[in-house]
Parts: structure tokens; C-alpha cells; sequence
């Protein structure tokens, strides 16, 4: 345990398996916390609903970039070959839309894919060097721990209060992260 | 129509047979009256018509291999109808005999005095000839029927319960099966759809049949389901989650249908060759723009828009519409590939299209309703059946 006189940052509490994870999830969400996540090693069927997760935009973040993508390199190629550059390419006009599709299709796919990732990055506001719940030294959440963290900033957060609500739905253990 | 639920069987299906059967006859019978009227545009309605039905019952047999090949799980629900769909596949070999006897309306290399002015055909004639053609045929028939039967026998097999040996024997015939459907369908397309204009050529243009073709199956299936859910049947078996998954399919292969159509016309207008330009030249003129530019928007551009969201592929009152539409635009697609050969001014529809519509689709749909029945609507001994029902996306 690093600095245990630090602020409380929020409770880490461990399940045995995954559905207790899940029903805990459920009962913590309706008792009315909404700063909480679950950790997990794998991806929980269900999940997403018990914890009352809206809908990622990232299709939408994704979709947006990609039309803008298209579009900025279909105004290049107009732009470039004919007005900057008039050329006459067998015989076709200067404005050819259909030789400009290729490009415009695959910009729009790259500008999606970057969108995606790197929308995906900061909506989980990642990178980040250092999280609460690495305080903990048993926070075994890529191996075989179940946990739920609720944070010190949820309106309903009391250190001990939550600890006791975290040991009556039938958490393992609770911690305290602080530092 | 009912459904006994403990039996996983249809009863009562009697009525919906006897109307497909009725539609049949009355669509035979029109077909007939078409042949004696206005033999030439008879036999490129048919042809359109087969193309149609045929192009389902493919698609039928793609999914179901695909099915196997990949271990899906949350296909199995519906693995049955992509089998019913498939079992039709035989029969239609009966609606390919009336266009043997008209090859000599509808391919102009079937004609030996132009032939023996043409130098161009005279150098595909090795390959484009009356023998070869009906030999072509056969065998892509067959390979169709032994696959069909294969794979359905194994199913069946599996119902008295389920075997690793069964697991194997489905992909063991699904991997050859796919490079058999594969070569079948890029040639049958070459022979059926691309002589119709023997000068020109495209080595794309099976993949563009293909994925018309699987856009096609996908729409009906979903249409089947509906309309069957709307009945009462499959109502606990298949959930929204299956027409979401279709829906992400259909979704798909609507998009390769327009990759596959835009790089056919794009290398041919780079290309500008003469002989190539030709055939969407012809589509370009008169009224026939007007349907080139309903399938650009119809088939891809308006369909992608509409479905590309998550909410549109779970609305089953919107995909009902929707796949409705893309049945239809398919048609519409067929019929501009065909079509123009006969026409080359402009779109001339007459009533002798629907006539085959209807006889080779009351066939179609009574096959497909008849091998449904005869068999538990899901299959009962398929180890992942349980898993598929809960699937979740």
C-alpha cells in the first residue's frame, strides 16, 4: 500500500465471478450511483445494460469524419486537376467524377478508422499514466478479479456508508483507494 | 398456418401451398399465351424471371455453406429457411429448360450465319456453342443438386441427433462446395446473362451476379421470417437480435453490389475500348438512363443512408418495407442487364414480364413452403441451436 494518509479517491470493491458482477452492477446502478465502473478480463454479455451505459457516438464520430474525409479529398482532386492544373487524361473532361472515387472512398475509410480509434482513445480518455484503481495491489482485473469502483465524486458518496451498501449486495472485499 | 411447439413442426400449412401452386398454374398458363403472342419477348421475361428465383436459391446455398464453413452460431435459428431456399435449387433446372429451346431468341452466337461473319465470334465459338452451352449447363446443375442434397441429407442426419462426424461432413462438403458455387455461378452468369451481348466481356460481372444475389436472399429471409412471426411461428426462436444480424449482412453485401458495379464501370471507362463501352452505352440511352441511375440510388446510394443505422436494422416495420424494396430493386437490376439486348432504345415493359414472375415464383415459393414443412423449422439436433437463440449482439 502506497500513502495511506491521501485523498479518497473512491472504493474498490471485488465479486467472485462475473455474475455477481453483474447483478451487482444492477443494484448499484438503482441505488442511484452514477460515477461507477466494472472491471472485468473479459467483455460481460449483459454489461452494458446493467450498468445503464448510453449508446457509444463513436459510430457517429466515425461516420462524421468520414464524410468530411470524402469530401475534403474529392474538393482536392477537383481542385487540383481543374483548376490549379487543367490536364487532359484520354480524352476526358476535367472534371471527372468517376476517376476521383477511389481516392474519395479510400480517404473516407481512412479518415473513419482514424476517427474510430482515436475518437474511441479520448472518449475512455486514455492515454492516461496513472488511474485510481491502480492504487490497489490486489486490483487483479486482467487476471481473475471482478471488481466495481465507485468514485469519491458520485453525489451519493460516503466512504462508509458506500463500503457497508458495497458488503450488503455481496462484494468479496472492499478497499479504499486513496494517494 | 400454425406452428406445433413441441415438435418444432408446421401444420396446417396446407393453404399457403395451394395458393403458391394456383399463382403457379395461373403464371404457366400466362407464359404460354406469351409464347404465342410475342415469342422473343417471351423468352427474355423468362430468362429475367429465372434469374430472379435462381439468384434466391443460389444465395440459399451460399449462406448455408457459409453457415458451416465459419461455425456460425447465430444463424443457426434461421439455418432451415436458408435450406428451404436452397432446396428449390434442383427444380429450377425445370425453368432453365423452356430457355434451351429459346437460345435462338435470346444469344445472338447461337446463329450460325453471324457467326460466320463475325471474326470476333468465330474466335469464341470453342466456347460459345449450342453443345457446349447445354453441357455447361448440366453440370452446373448438377454440381447445384449434389450439393443441395448433401448438405440437406446431412442436416436431416442431424436431427436424430448430432454427431461430431456431422459437425466434419458439413464443412467437408461446404469448402470444395464454395469453389464449386464459386466457379458454377461466375460461369453460369458468363453464359446466361454476359452472351447476351457476346462481344462483350468482364471477368467481374459473376461476383456482380453473386452479390446481387446474396442481397437478394437476405432480403427474403427476412421477409420469411416476418412474415411468418407475424403468424405465430418462430416467434421465440428467432429474436431481434437475428434480424439485426441479417439486417448487418444485407447491410453489407448491399455495399459490395455497388463496389462490384462501380469497379465493373469504372475500368471499362478508363479503359474506353470500344467493344467494352458498348454494353453501358446501351444502358445510357433513352429511358434506360433513367433505370441506370434508379439502381445507382435505389440499390446503393438511398439503401445505405437509410440502413446504416442501428435502429433502422432492428425496426421490423421498417426492415418489412425495406426488404420489400430491395427485392424489387434487385429485380430492377436483372432486368437492366437483360433487358437493353431486346429493347436497346429505352425500357419497353409489357405485361409478358410478370407471366414467369408468377409461374416460376408460385414454383419457387410452393418448393421452398413444401420443404419447410416436411422438416422441424429449426434444427432440433444442432448442438449451438440453444446458444443461437440467446445470441446477443
Amino acid at each position: 500500500m502506497a500513502n495511506q494518509s491521501g485523498k479518497v479517491h473512491g472504493l474498490l470493491a471485488r465479486f467472485e465471478s462475473p455474475g455477481a458482477l453483474l447483478e451487482a452492477a444492477k443494484k448499484i446502478n438503482a441505488a442511484g450511483y452514477k460515477k461507477f465502473d466494472s472491471h472485468s478480463p473479459f467483455p460481460i454479455h449483459g454489461m452494458d445494460e446493467a450498468m445503464r451505459l448510453k449508446r457509444s457516438p463513436i459510430g457517429w464520430i466515425a461516420g462524421l469524419l468520414a464524410l468530411c474525409g470524402g469530401a475534403g479529398l474529392l474538393a482536392l482532386q477537383w481542385w487540383s486537376s481543374s483548376v490549379e492544373y487543367p490536364l487532359v487524361i484520354s480524352g476526358k473532361p476535367f472534371f471527372s467524377f468517376q476517376a476521383y472515387v477511389p481516392v474519395t472512398f479510400a480517404g473516407a475509410v481512412l479518415c473513419a478508422a482514424f476517427a474510430a480509434t482515436f475518437g474511441m482513445l479520448m472518449i475512455n480518455q486514455l492515454p492516461r499514466l496513472h488511474h485510481p484503481v491502480f492504487f490497489s495491489d490486489n486490483f487483479n482485473a486482467t487476471d481473475d478479479g471482478f471488481f466495481i469502483s465507485i468514485e469519491a465524486g458520485d453525489p451519493d458518496f460516503d466512504k462508509d456508508k458506500t463500503a457497508a451498501f458495497l458488503k450488503s449486495i455481496g462484494c468479496v472485499e472492499v478497499e479504499v483507494l486513496q494517494g | 398456418m400454425k406452428w406445433d411447439s413441441t415438435t418444432y413442426r408446421l401444420t396446417d400449412r396446407g393453404r399457403f401451398l395451394m395458393i403458391a401452386i394456383v399463382i403457379s398454374i395461373v403464371g404457366v398458363a400466362a407464359s404460354v399465351a406469351a409464347f404465342f403472342i410475342n415469342r422473343e419477348q417471351f423468352f427474355f421475361s423468362w430468362l429475367t424471371s429465372f434469374l430472379f428465383w435462381f439468384s434466391l436459391a443460389a444465395g440459399g446455398l451460399f449462406f448455408v455453406m457459409l453457415h458451416h464453413l465459419v461455425g456460425a452460431t447465430w444463424s443457426v435459428v434461421i439455418r432451415r429457411l436458408a435450406e428451404a431456399v436452397m432446396s428449390v435449387l434442383p427444380f429450377l433446372g425445370i425453368a432453365f429448360i423452356p430457355l434451351l429451346f429459346g437460345m435462338h431468341d435470346l444469344y445472338h452466337w447461337s446463329h450460325a450465319d453471324v457467326v460466320a461473319q463475325d471474326e470476333l465470334l468465330q474466335w469464341k465459338s470453342g466456347y460459345l456453342n449450342t453443345t457446349f452451352f447445354v453441357i455447361r449447363a448440366v453440370v452446373y446443375f448438377a454440381v447445384w443438386t449434389l450439393l443441395t442434397f448433401l448438405l440437406r441429407k446431412t442436416s436431416l442426419a442431424q436431427d436424430a441427433g448430432h454427431t461430431p462426424e456431422l459437425e466434419a461432413r458439413f464443412r467437408k462438403i461446404s469448402a470444395p462446395g464454395m469453389v464449386a458455387f464459386a466457379l458454377t455461378l461466375t460461369l453460369a452468369s458468363f453464359d446466361w446473362l454476359m452472351s447476351l451481348d457476346p462481344h462483350w466481356y468482364s471477368t467481374i460481372f459473376g461476383v456482380y451476379v453473386f452479390a446481387g444475389a446474396v442481397v437478394a436472399v437476405l432480403a427474403f429471409l427476412i421477409l420469411a421470417v416476418i412474415m411468418m412471426q407475424k403468424r405465430g411461428v418462430l416467434t421465440e426462436a428467432v429474436t431481434i437480435e437475428h434480424y439485426h444480424d441479417l439486417g448487418k449482412l444485407l447491410f453489407a453485401f448491399m455495399i459490395f453490389w455497388a463496389y462490384m458495379a462501380f469497379s465493373q464501370y469504372f475500368l471499362i471507362w478508363y479503359g474506353n475500348i470500344p467493344e467494352e463501352t458498348l454494353w453501358f452505352l446501351h444502358r445510357w440511352t433513352g429511358s434506360w438512363k433513367t433505370v441506370s441511375l434508379v439502381l445507382v440510388f435505389g440499390h446503393f446510394v438511398i439503401p445505405f443512408f437509410i440502413f446504416i443505422t442501428r435502429g433502422a436494422k432492428r425496426n421490423k416495420s421498417f426492415l418489412s418495407i425495406f426488404v420489400i424494396w430491395m427485392l424489387l430493386i434487385h429485380w430492377v437490376d436483372l432486368y437492366w442487364v437483360v433487358m437493353p439486348t431486346l429493347h436497346p432504345h429505352g425500357v419497353h415493359f409489357s405485361w409478358i414480364d410478370m407471366a414467369p414472375m408468377l409461374a416460376i415464383g408460385g414454383a419457387f415459393l410452393a418448393r421452398f413452403w413444401y420443404t419447410l414443412g416436411a422438416q422441424p423449422l429449426v434444427p432440433v439436433g444442432d448442438p449451438r441451436l440453444e446458444k443461437s437463440i440467446k445470441i446477443v449482439n
